[in-house]
């Protein structure tokens, strides 16, 4: 039966993760955007909600609950804190959830452990690429059988915390089949170079990073799912409800800020939220988070049920993109000159909002 | 409770069976009704009454059951309202026009199912759920001087107590349905009016008047856009007298909090998400229809390719397919909350504010996809985008909603936020 009410688990989840939002990211957003990034404390405090032990299987000592629906009502309280914060405390996400989908018996029982520790793995996972064509379905990255080895070429861009990661997860066009394979790479092989961190107009909280690759060999057993593989179109479904409840989150922190100022600022001797050329706006930002939230929770929903979500997932991306784009720029909108100035945050949430047209393979659920 | 966007078998058999009544009796005669507005749908109308006869019986009988005491069991989520809502979403993809001739109550029955005394609802509601010949009822607030502004409402009621009636005289139009209820039926039409002109909403009432009431004269139907199979009429008011007992809520004036008038405004919070789902009904065939013609033409919409990949044309379709899923994913939020019997004032204003003007947007993207052929009679494009335009009119305009979604996110009053 259709119903819009989280389970009372999923319920308290939201409630520690918004305490998180509020308590640990908000204070610290600004000067964290300015430079330097969230302290490691925060973004460890963020992983010890435990949204990643949760999604391990229970054989390995997880709880074996990998929910997307779940996965998303986080991540939109992730992202209503903050999107860069949100971004790091997801990270892990990007390695383990794969392997737990996808990995074999014996890639399970080696990478995953790690994920139940206290503390999190340092792991990314590399899927964008430099250029301004960028498909996922049509990666320049390849991947090149040679024996009992795989030879992997080409550039990533956009790699979250590949700084000090120890492991990432390369994805790759297959040069025999021209399908997706993912490659677990070691921070010490040969050809693979972290270039410096990149610098872009939003995420400036978030380190990220271009990845060269120049002939990097890796053993065949290294990759994702062996020889059977593993269902590249569900890890890319995933993400892009991920990055659309993400996107949600950075709508919806803006839209609350510019509802709650615009009933304080006074013009012509009067809260400018009684006028309707503000209160339409606000109203219209009200409805366009709604929907996009809908939609992120359709696409989740199909997917938690084991459906086709390829098609809800993309429009859900689709929509929730533009949406967060729409709604910080009313956002900045309704404060005026203070909305352009770095001090008050809408500013930094249409930075951030402008991003996900591009994002890809970011986070994942 | 958990979310989950599962519907129900039995619901969706009942959606699939109005599709098939949508596709035998509506959209062959879609044209043609079309083309000779006001010509009653008859094909349509004698095949369905049978259905909604039954039921609307169904609904009756549970109203005439006397309240049970003793242990109750837990009650399960209804589904009378997301029947309710697929059904009209198929049947106006099938003729929205068409659509608004069901048999039944309507906006009138709507009403009085909503601050009727159960008294009254089995009085008036019985017509609907019985006899050979369907009648049909009807809901009139707009006058020449008031249409978003209700309070600028003329039509007085005025309480005669040695006959024990009530007096109403004015003049209402663009009443949908009207000319149905009270020529064409043994019908009834739920007529707004004021039984105290000094106090502003707060005077304002519902009350009910019958078909074959003295001094009720259907004066005009409009010719309109779209939407032509339905008959927009105008009602006179010559002192007309009504039982005292026909008012709905109740006939003394509060002027704090604004007494039955508020009561009575809830009712739009039923019958926006289902003027939304009319609103889907006729997106989702300009959209399919788009979709199956492109198709012949060899372009193909896919759910995969990035942005730079992607035709004008495709990116157009994606684009309208989002934007019906966002307005249907609206309507089913407020739609299933009246069902679970909670407030849903905010969520059927955001459906309505967003089917309504998606809607409307859709089908004119249709007409121009389409072309030459789009925009020829021959095709039934251009006409969906006709029937669409209301959807964003009637039921409170798309100000009007967007103006209710304002207030309630902001906490203002309608004094605070006009």
């Amino acid at each position: 039966m259709v119903s819009f009410t989280p389970t009372p688990e999923q319920q308290q989840l939201i409630d520690t993760v918004r305490r998180y939002a509020a308590n640990d990211i908000r204070p610290i957003t600004h000067e964290s955007d300015e430079g330097g990034g969230f302290p490691a404390s925060v973004i460890d405090k963020g992983w010890q909600i435990g949204l990643v032990p949760t999604a391990i299987p229970e054989a390995l000592g997880g709880l074996g609950e990998m929910s997307a629906l779940t996965g998303a009502l986080a991540a939109e309280e992730l992202a209503f804190g903050d999107l860069s914060a949100a971004l790091a405390v997801m990270t892990p996400a990007l390695f383990a959830y794969p392997v737990s989908l996808y990995g074999t018996e014996e890639q399970r029982e080696v990478w995953l452990p790690p994920f139940l520790e206290e503390k999190a793995p340092k792991v990314t996972a590399a899927l964008l690429e430099p250029g301004i064509f960028f498909d996922a379905h049509d990666l320049k990255t390849t991947a090149t059988l040679e024996g009992a080895k795989v030879r992997l070429n080409g550039a990533k861009a956009y790699v979250p915390l590949a700084g000090d990661a120890d492991m990432m997860l390369v994805y790759a066009k297959n040069s025999e089949t021209g399908g997706a394979d993912a490659y677990l790479v070691g921070r010490g092989a040969d050809g693979l170079e972290i270039e410096g961190e990149e610098k872009l107009m939003g995420l400036r909280a978030l380190s990220t990073y271009r990845v060269k690759l120049n002939d990097v060999r890796v053993d065949l057993p290294s990759r994702l799912g062996g020889a059977a593989g593993f269902d590249y179109q569900v890890v890319l479904n995933r993400s892009r409800v991920a990055l659309a409840a993400l996107a949600v989150g950075v709508a919806r922190a803006s839209f609350e800020y510019a509802r709650d100022y615009a009933k304080e600022r006074q013009a012509f001797g009067a809260p400018i939220a009684t006028k309707q050329a503000i209160a339409f706006m606000l109203a219209e930002a009200a409805i366009e988070v709604d929907a996009a939230r809908l939609m992120v929770w359709e696409a989740a929903w199909q997917l938690d049920q084991g459906q086709d979500a390829s098609k809800a997932a993309y429009l859900a991306k689709q929509y929730a993109d533009k949406a967060a784009l729409t709604v910080t720029d009313s956002g900045v909108q309704v404060l005026g000159g203070y909305g352009f100035i770095r001090e008050y945050p809408v500013e930094r949430w249409l930075r951030n909002a402008r991003g996900f047209t591009t994002f890809e393979g970011l986070a994942i659920v | 409770m958990t979310i989950s966007f599962e519907i129900p078998e039995h619901v969706q058999q009942q959606a699939d069976m109005a599709k098939m009544a949508a596709e035998f009796f509506m959209r062959p005669a879609s044209r043609e009704l079309d083309e000779n507005e006001h010509q009653r749908p008859d094909i349509f109308v004698q095949n369905i009454w049978p259905v909604m006869r039954e039921m609307q019986k169904k609904t009756l009988d549970k109203l005439a059951m006397p309240p049970t005491d003793g242990e109750k069991k837990p009650e399960r989520q209804s589904t009378q309202n997301l029947r309710l809502m697929l059904m009209i979403e198929m049947l106006s993809w099938g003729d929205a026009g068409v659509y608004l001739c069901l048999p039944g109550g309507s906006l009138g029955g709507a009403a009085i199912e909503a601050v009727g005394t159960p008294e009254q609802k089995l009085r008036f509601l019985r017509r609907f759920a019985e006899g050979e010949i369907p009648s049909w009822g009807a809901m009139a607030m707009t006058e020449p001087g008031a249409g978003s502004d209700t309070s600028a409402i003329q039509t007085t009621a005025v309480f005669d107590k040695e006959a024990n009636q009530w007096v109403l005289n004015g003049e209402k139009i663009f009443c949908t349905n009207g000319k149905l209820a009270l020529d064409e039926s043994d019908g009834l039409v739920v007529v707004w009016a004021s039984i105290d002109r000094s106090a502003g909403r707060a005077g304002m009432r519902p009350f009910v008047v019958e078909a074959g009431t003295p001094g009720v004269k259907v004066t005009k139907t409009e010719i309109k856009h779209g939407i032509r199979a339905s008959d927009t009429a105008s009602i006179v008011l010559d002192n007309a007298r009504i039982p005292a007992d026909n008012i709905l809520g109740s006939p003394e004036v509060q002027r704090e909090g604004g007494g039955g008038f508020k009561g009575a405004m809830a009712t739009f919070d039923a019958t926006r998400p289902l003027v939304s789902a009319s609103a889907l009904g006729i997106g989702r065939a300009s959209l399919e229809f788009v979709k199956e013609k492109l198709a012949e033409e060899s372009v193909e919409i896919l759910y995969n390719l990035p942005y730079h990949k992607l035709s004008a044309i495709q990116r157009d379709v994606l684009e309208m397919e989002a934007q019906l899923k966002a307005a249907y994913l609206l309507t089913l939020r407020a739609i299933i909350l009246l069902d679970q019997r909670q407030p849903n004032n905010l969520e059927s204003a955001m459906s309505k504010a967003k089917a309504g003007k998606v809607v409307t947007q859709i089908s004119q993207k249709a007409v121009e996809l389409l072309g030459p052929m789009g925009y020829s009679r021959e095709w039934l494009a251009e006409k969906w985008m006709r029937d669409a335009k209301i959807n964003d009119i009637f039921e409170g305009t798309g100000q009007i909603n967007t103006l209710i979604v304002a207030r309630r996110i902001l906490g203002y009053s309608s004094k605070e936020l006009g």
